[in-house]
């Protein structure tokens, strides 16, 4: 009776629980093999809290072991409100409004970093991360805080570094700053364990060589529990200092330099001709680079994009201008070597002459008379060179001033150089689609018309002639000092010196004959030294001074240059370098809307040269 | 003697050795899963800070402050520490007290349990309406009557006293209804036994089973509230009646009835269901409507075991339970604490364990010398069977969040006791299979 049917009831009630029993195995099969790897990763997720470790940036010294930048420490209140679960907040509007009293901010400004959290703290922030309400607390918030610890345990101190530009505005330009990656920088960078939050180089030296300076990122790996809490840590890999670099810049000669250009807008480079080591490179007007350090506040930026004196552009290669008389020793240079004059060839000059359908001025009107190629020099005759130009042609010309580095980039690494125009009726049939007209030739051979430089170009061309015509690439960074403490390591960096792996750069083209170069030499110092000569107001006692003025027309010359509006004014160019006879230091300057050359920029040489051999320099 | 000897022979040595590994396994998972996760000195986020190129001597003052405010931490740590261990402790001793039970009722005829089924289901029934004025309310419920030292749960009394009840009732109907089967040929049947010739049960005898052994103590038990028995209890009552086997037409009728009362009775089923009740179902109907976001336990849950991979990542090596991801790590959820560090293998073998025995419990029902036996063995081996799938089911994301622990392994000492008390008579009523009826 009841023993058969529960026999029968056992059998299937077995059978199901067999059923039932394979539907959990599947399941755990499934749960277990083939999304194991999946869950493995979150568990892994859910107790391990990867804290990158943030390596100290390197320090940029000058060449005197000056250190131009510093670490400072650098406090946020950070809160740190738990995982997802309580995403929405485990902390209450009241606890906010004290926080908020607590650090003298907004409530609403709490909250609104809380809801952005993942866009306000990075664009890859896990949920769990503290979130920074405050920055660069002052010494005492940070005691309020620390002082309140029991009250508001969520509240917490973070310390990072904050890189302070020790002279300012000074090398701004070339020191640059470091601001916060971009997603398009992050993507590229990731891969060398850039958190998504870090501050990279962003301009300048910083952004050259951001690698050897940030260092190596670290990362602490800490076992969290469901509460946030930190329980210990599973691993940790230290970070690596990021190494110091010696920049090849004289921070004084430079100081002294901008300072020089007062409220004047321009660029300057200084090079060591036996080297090639570049002693100061600068642009005006500049900006302040601390206000950027912890990303640029809007207003700062805004202003500095819309400044009209354009304050961003580094004026030494990023924008290139007519070289005006100083492109005259190119001309010689061209006219010499092919034999076409001599030193002592005569040109008569009585301020212009026709060519074509054209008058082409000397500048000075009333004209230098019987000249010959060192007095020309000197005395900056126009007309001298139309007619050496004339019979030299644009193609020699070319020839010449490529030698001499014109029409090509620096070498180092610089961010958005330009490269200037040397013109040639090739360059022009590329360039245009039209022919070279004979008359061009003449505005080319005094520096006008195409042709066009940027600063660090002829700062190079003249120290190539003051080197005796060759010089070793350009380098901005220094191998090794011994102010150095931390010892930038050896392999900083071969391939960073520009040109490095490519040693021949510089080597001249053409060889440019001693005669001819001794020649040019005496000339320059002409220019400096002898009566009439343009760039008298080089002149230093003690020391010879050697160079050559240029005054680029920003329109054609009519009108009496001082008459003009600031805008409309000539830009003024120095080119120079000293002792004339074992050269040191060679420049070049350039002061836009300068006016002359002998007057707008000359003085700035002569102070930088002055301040160079005062002794504070070796 | 010979008795005594055969009882030895007869003793289901499957029945013990399948529980007595499960609760071991139980409780080294708990000691796993409640153990306090090493904690070292942290962890601040200032990097490097000593290394800047001037120093601040403020900074060291909050690193030592630092330090002493997480002394304070290990301390509060540690005073938690001991009351944690205390868990498996507990479990090992209510494992003991189960050992005991088990091997107390073998001495015991089950025909005992027949005669004081009654008594010792009003007495149970006394307990919770007990429970509801004097429990000790552990988050937002109160299962618990404090007697002293040890708590217990007065359902898991209930839950051996029920069975005895509804057992003896159906023996009872039994011996009334053989005269009336005679006197009506023709009765159909249904249930498990279909084709037998008994008539079932009539609409008239399940409702007053239902009346008498079910509605108060269910409704007292969801009151507490304790879901999860409560439904338990009632399935396992219509298991019972589909075991004894009832009318087809009662069947339908129920079925017809039940779809159109359904409408009606849910949302007075729904108005008494607690705030995280009702989440738990909604988190389960649907992940999106997650409104406490109580899909973090089945979530957290099916990490554990998922991340066990293959053969689990080591015992004491799993971070869900310790480390306080899994909620429930060692009483609802402790499968997934197990599996976490043993892995499919270790899953693997728990759930053949359970099979073994829920198959050895039919079979037991299946020759037990006499109808109680019968009813008995499939009570209790469906009322388990019921724990185990709806546990693992939830575990794994099958079932909804219902508090239900899993038997034998889960922390709770009544309840292991009470499941121990089951597989006791189990083994009593297989033990005595061939004596012959007093």
């Amino acid at each position: 009776m009841v023993k058969g049917k529960i026999d029968k009831g056992a059998r299937t009630a077995s059978i199901v629980c067999l059923i039932l029993s394979m539907v959990l195995i599947i399941r755990l099969f499934q749960l277990c093999i083939i999304e194991g790897q999946n869950y493995k990763k979150l568990a892994e997720s859910n107790h391990q809290r990867i804290i990158p470790l943030e390596p100290l940036r390197g320090i940029i010294f000058d060449r005197n072991g000056i250190p131009l930048v510093k670490n400072m420490p650098y406090f946020l209140a950070v809160l740190n409100i738990g995982g997802e679960r309580n995403s929405s907040g485990d902390i209450n509007s009241k606890e906010i409004d004290e926080i908020a009293r607590l650090l003298n901010i907004s409530p609403d400004e709490i909250k609104e970093r809380l809801k952005n959290r993942s866009s306000t703290v990075t664009f890859a922030t896990k949920e769990f991360e503290p979130v920074v309400i405050k920055e660069g607390l002052t010494f005492e918030e940070v005691a309020r805080i620390e002082a309140r610890h029991t009250d508001f345990p969520n509240l917490s101190v973070t310390t990072t570094a904050i890189r302070r530009y020790l002279y300012g505005s000074v090398g701004a330009h070339l020191i640059g700053y470091i601001g916060r990656i971009n997603e398009k920088q992050w993507e590229s960078l990731r891969h060398e364990g850039v958190p998504p939050d870090a501050f990279i180089g962003q301009w300048g030296i910083e952004k050259i060589y951001d690698k050897e300076l940030r260092g190596i990122f670290g990362k602490r790996i800490i076992e969290v529990d469901a509460f946030g809490n930190e329980l210990k840590v599973l691993r940790d890999v230290p970070p690596v200092k990021g190494k110091d670099i010696r920049l090849t810049i004289d921070i004084e000669l430079q100081k002294a330099l901008e300072e020089a250009y007062g409220e004047k807008a321009g660029a300057f480079v200084a090079i060591k001709p036996d080297t090639g080591e570049i002693l100061a490179l600068g642009s005006l007007p500049s900006f302040d680079p601390n206000r950027f350090s912890r990303g640029a506040p809007p207003g700062y930026w805004r202003q500095l994009v819309e400044d009209s004196r354009a304050p961003l552009l580094n004026r030494a290669f990023q924008s290139q201008y007519p070289p005006g008389s100083v492109f005259k020793i190119v001309t010689a240079i061209a006219g010499l070597e092919e034999g076409i004059i001599k030193p002592s060839t005569t040109f008569h000059c009585s301020g212009g002459i026709p060519f074509g359908n054209r008058f082409f001025r000397c500048w000075k009107k009333e004209g230098h008379g019987q000249v010959d190629l060192k007095r020309a020099l000197v005395e900056s005759c126009d007309v001298y060179f139309y007619e050496v130009g004339k019979r030299v042609g644009i193609d020699k010309i070319a020839k010449y001033a490529m030698a001499l580095g014109l029409g090509k980039a620096s070498g180092i690494n610089l961010v958005s150089e330009k490269k200037g125009v040397v013109p040639s009726s090739e360059w022009k049939l590329r360039a245009t689609g039209q022919p070279w007209f004979a008359g061009e030739t003449l505005s080319a051979s005094i520096g006008q018309g195409y042709v066009s430089a940027t600063p660090i170009q002829l700062a190079r061309l003249i120290a190539i002639i003051a080197n005796d015509g060759s010089m070793p690439d350009l380098k901005i960074i220094l191998p090794e000092g011994p102010q150095i403490s931390n010892g930038v390591s050896s392999e900083i960096d071969r391939q960073k010196f520009i040109g490095g792996n490519n040693p021949s750069y510089f080597k001249m083209g053409v060889g440019i004959s001693r005669e001819t170069l001794e020649f040019i030499k005496e000339a320059l110092i002409g220019v400096v030294n002898e009566p009439g000569g343009t760039g008298g107001a080089a002149r230093l006692p003690g020391i010879v001074v050697a160079g050559k003025t240029g005054t680029a027309q920003v329109i054609s010359k009519a009108i009496e240059t001082h008459k003009l509006s600031e805008k409309l004014r000539d830009h003024a160019w120095f080119v120079a370098f000293a002792p004339a006879r074992e050269p040191q230091i060679a420049m070049a300057v350039f002061v836009e809307h300068g006016g002359h050359g002998g007057s707008g920029a000359a003085p700035i040489a002569r102070k930088g040269i002055e301040i160079y051999f005062k002794g504070s320099v070796k | 003697m010979s008795k005594l000897f055969d009882r030895l022979v007869h003793f289901d040595w499957l029945i013990f050795s399948i529980t007595v590994t499960l609760s071991l396994l139980g409780i080294l998972t708990i000691y796993s899963a409640t153990r306090m996760p090493e904690y070292e000195k942290t962890v601040t986020y200032a990097t490097n800070v000593d290394e800047l190129n001037n120093p601040n001597p403020y900074l060291s003052h909050q690193q030592t402050k630092e330090q002493n405010s997480n002394q304070e931490t290990n301390a509060y740590l540690k005073a938690k520490v001991t009351i944690r261990l205390d868990l498996y402790q507990k479990q090992i001793i209510w494992f003991f007290c189960g050992i005991v039970v088990f091997f107390g009722i073998l001495f015991i005829d089950y025909q005992w349990f027949k005669r004081f089924s009654y008594g010792l289901y009003i007495f149970s029934l006394l307990l919770l309406i007990l429970v509801l004025f004097i429990g000790k309310n552990t988050m937002g419920a109160s299962r618990w009557i404090n007697l002293g030292a040890i708590s217990f749960q007065p359902t898991d009394f209930f839950k051996l006293t029920f069975l005895f009840a509804l057992s003896a009732y159906f023996v009872d109907l039994k011996g009334s209804k053989i005269v009336e089967t005679s006197k009506s040929f023709s009765g159909e049947s249904n249930g498990f036994g279909g084709g037998s010739n008994s008539s079932g049960l009539t609409a008239r005898t399940i409702l007053k089973s239902f009346f008498l052994f079910v509605f108060l103590p269910v409704l007292l038990i969801f009151k507490q509230p304790d879901l999860g028995s409560a439904a338990i209890i009632f399935i396992t009552f219509l298991f019972m009646v589909l075991l004894y086997g009832a009318e087809s037409r009662v069947i339908k009728m129920a079925i017809i009835i039940g779809l159109i009362s359904l409408p009606f009775l849910w949302p007075l089923f729904w108005e008494n269901l607690k705030d995280y009740q009702k989440n738990r179902i909604q988190a389960f109907l649907s992940e999106e409507v997650d409104p406490a976001g109580i899909g973090y336990h089945i979530k957290q849950s099916k990490i554990a075991i998922g991340s066990g991979g293959f053969s689990g990542k080591g015992y004491l090596k799993g971070t869900q339970g310790p480390l306080r991801f899994l909620p429930e790590r060692h009483t609802d959820f402790i499968f997934a604490s197990f599996t976490e560090e043993w892995g499919f293998l270790g899953g693997l073998i728990v759930i053949s364990l359970y099979i073994l025995y829920l198959l050895r419990g039919f079979e037991t029902a299946a020759k037990a010398r006499d109808d109680f036996g019968r009813y008995l063995a499939s009570g209790i081996t469906i009322l388990t069977g019921i724990y185990i799938f709806i546990n693992l089911g939830m575990a794994m994301g099958l079932a909804p969040v219902v508090g239900v622990p899993l038997p034998f392994m889960s922390y709770g000492g009544s309840a292991l006791v009470s499941n121990f008390a089951m597989a006791g008579i189990l083994a009593n009523i297989r033990m005595r299979r061939f004596e012959i009826f007093y």
